[in-house]
């Protein structure tokens, strides 16, 4: 039986495109069906946005690559109709261990916070996870949905043009150009949209190799994450070893910079060190191998004229702490709403200036994040291990210096403090659903606060009355009214409040929030997360 | 011009220097250093405020 990232899942098809006369040209296209395109595509045409996803292979990630996902993403898978696929396939893991030298220093219990509908994390193969993204398309095209996905179509040059694109697509009948108003480039770390475009890349080069194995066990192993640093058999690195649906468990090694990648790929070379890793008497099949290397480093902007790049193709991290495809993700729902908005005209396309700002931002702390992992999990002089290994030392009695271990700071989404878009804040409501922050989940009677959020702006009312809906500046306002809520939802949302309105994004996260309602107030607030400035006011006026 | 810290200041400053030498007594270099990292996180943790740590940090770099 062939893997599942090996049989071709999108073919390549001759499309009517390469037959007409001019161009075609689509709204919206967008360049790689990894996880990240596949999200934005998914979410456009949910809301009748047609979109055309060309990807220069017809198949899933290849081998396991990502393979955490944060409780961000299956929120926002939930929003894209695959929430349940991803739970359901995926791993639930609460304890972790800590490994230094020969010795276990310490382990933890991750005890998630009560009271949201999704897991921390779950732990799921890339191809499971793209996998289930391309069923829901094809769900969505039985649905009739204009969502279209071109397998061995790859963009072989794009030229940037005032109000849209054009781009030549190669494929096995020859090349062919295209039109479209806007080119999503969602296509990986190596982008060759943003090369051909001949922008930047920059950042900080880490010199090491990773090996990546995935073996299956032949007898039962604990679900749990270990952590090495500086272990007996992979001295002076690190190692980590975390488990995936199907019996399979994810090694990574940690090789250094001055390797012979090859050599250290082959079978002969990865099992004793396997073995040494996992005990002489575990026995396990070998299932996938790979090397990579990683930066740190992000485009200077994501938005180009009518070219935005999502996901890889924009910024790379370290994979400690999961924050690569989970940004991404975060990317695509940033996005989307504002890219439906601009072309329907009730919004200015200045608004996707907001995309930049807001995703540069999270972008900037995520590299930060997984910067300073790095630099703990692979000190860079001396001094710098002694105090790693002092730290590692310590936790070992010592609680206070278990929270200084740094294995990876898991991938949490980012509030977006600053933001243009950010409205009102009423005063001594809870700090974590502040302007800028992502919805934090709450039980409701008969579900959950996250279901009933998300896909238009929104009002909520906490124990104060909100209409049912509004229109402002042209766009429906649907309102959502709690009035008795529960101890979760009033610790998250009220705090000493009696009650509490809050505005929200298409994408969950909290544009404003007052203490009572005032629909002059709500009205500003949405003009604002529109990116209708007030000088546009001024005119309408 | 920011101002300093308040440092809570020796109650017996001979003993407690007495002891630092006395932790360090026999022990080789790589020893001594880690036994440094160590006491740092320690008493970094004894003080905990950002501030003040921020504080220390600067006020020990801006000698020697």
């Amino acid at each position: 039986m062939s893997k599942i990232f090996e049989t071709p899942l999108y073919p390549y098809v001759r499309s009517v495109d390469q037959d007409a006369g001019e161009p075609v040209r689509h709204p919206v296209i967008i360049v790689g069906a990894g996880p990240v395109g596949l999200a934005v595509a998914i979410d456009l045409a949910q809301q009748g946005v047609p979109v055309v996803v060309l990807d220069e292979n017809d198949k899933v990630s290849f081998g396991s690559r990502a393979i955490c996902f944060s409780k961000r993403t299956l929120e926002i898978m939930d929003r894209l109709g695959c929430g349940d696929a991803y739970v359901n396939k995926g791993v639930l893991w609460n304890v972790g261990k800590v490994f230094f030298g020969d010795r276990k220093v310490y382990d933890f219990n991750l005890l998630p916070e009560d009271g949201h509908k999704r897991p921390a994390f779950i732990n799921l193969q890339q191809y499971y996870c793209e996998l289930f993204l391309v069923e829901r398309l094809r769900d969505l095209q039985a649905e009739g949905r204009p969502i279209e996905i071109r397998g061995n179509s790859k963009v072989s040059g794009v030229e940037s043009r005032a109000g849209g694109c054009r781009i030549t697509v190669a494929t096995p009948d020859g090349p062919y150009d295209l039109a479209c108003d806007w080119l999503i480039a969602c296509d990986g770390a190596g982008s060759p949209v943003r090369r051909m475009m001949g922008l930047d890349f920059i950042g900080r080069v880490f010199e090491d190799n990773f090996l990546i194995a995935d073996v299956t066990m032949k007898a039962d192993f604990p679900t749990e994450r270990w952590f090495w640093f500086d272990p007996p058999f992979n001295k002076g690195q690190s190692a980590l070893l975390h488990k995936q649906p199907d019996g399979v468990w994810r090694i990574d090694l940690q090789l250094g910079w001055d390797i012979d990648k090859e050599a250290e790929k082959q079978p002969e070379r990865v099992i004793p060190r396997l073995k040494q890793m996992l005990g002489e008497e575990v026995e396990f099949d070998l299932e996938w191998v790979s090397i990579y290397t990683f930066q740190c480093r992000r485009m200077e902007k994501f938005r180009h004229g009518r070219v935005l790049f999502a996901g890889d193709s924009a910024h790379q991290v370290s994979p400690f702490g999961a924050r690569g495809a989970n940004s991404g993700f975060q990317d695509a729902e940033n996005l989307v709403w504002k890219l439906k908005l601009v072309l329907d005209g009730k919004a200015p396309e200045s608004l996707l200036d907001s995309y930049d700002q807001e995703r540069v931002f999270a972008a900037d702390e995520n590299i930060l994040n997984s910067s300073r992992s790095t630099d703990f999990i692979t000190p860079k002089s001396e001094i710098s291990r002694i105090f790693r290994d002092a730290v590692l030392d310590l936790s070992e009695t010592e609680s206070f210096a278990r929270p200084l271990v740094n294995s990876g700071r898991l991938s949490m989404p980012a509030v977006y403090d600053g933001s243009p878009l950010n409205g009102a804040d009423g005063a001594e409501l809870p700090v974590r659903t502040r302007p800028g922050a992502p919805a934090v989940d709450a039980p409701l009677a008969g579900g959950w606060l996250i279901d009933r959020l998300g896909g238009s702006f929104q009002l909520l009312g906490i124990g104060c009355k909100v209409p049912d809906s509004l229109t402002l500046c042209g766009i429906e306002v649907r309102g959502l009214g709690v009035a008795e809520p529960g101890e979760a939802l009033a610790a998250r949302y009220l705090g000493e409040a009696p009650q509490a309105v809050y505005l929200l994004r298409p994408d969950q996260h909290i544009a404003a929030r007052w203490t009572g309602f005032d629909q002059d107030e709500v009205d500003k607030a949405l003009r604002r997360a529109l990116g209708i400035s007030e000088q546009d006011q001024a005119g309408e006026a | 011009m920011t101002t300093q810290h308040q440092l809570q200041g020796f109650a017996r400053p001979d003993d407690f220097y007495a002891d630092l030498l006395a932790a360090h007594e026999g022990l080789t270099k790589s020893e001594s250093d880690a036994l440094n990292a160590r006491l740092i996180l320690l008493l970094a943790a004894q003080i905990g405020d950002g501030e003040a740590l921020k504080d220390c940090l600067k006020r020990a770099k801006a000698v020697g």
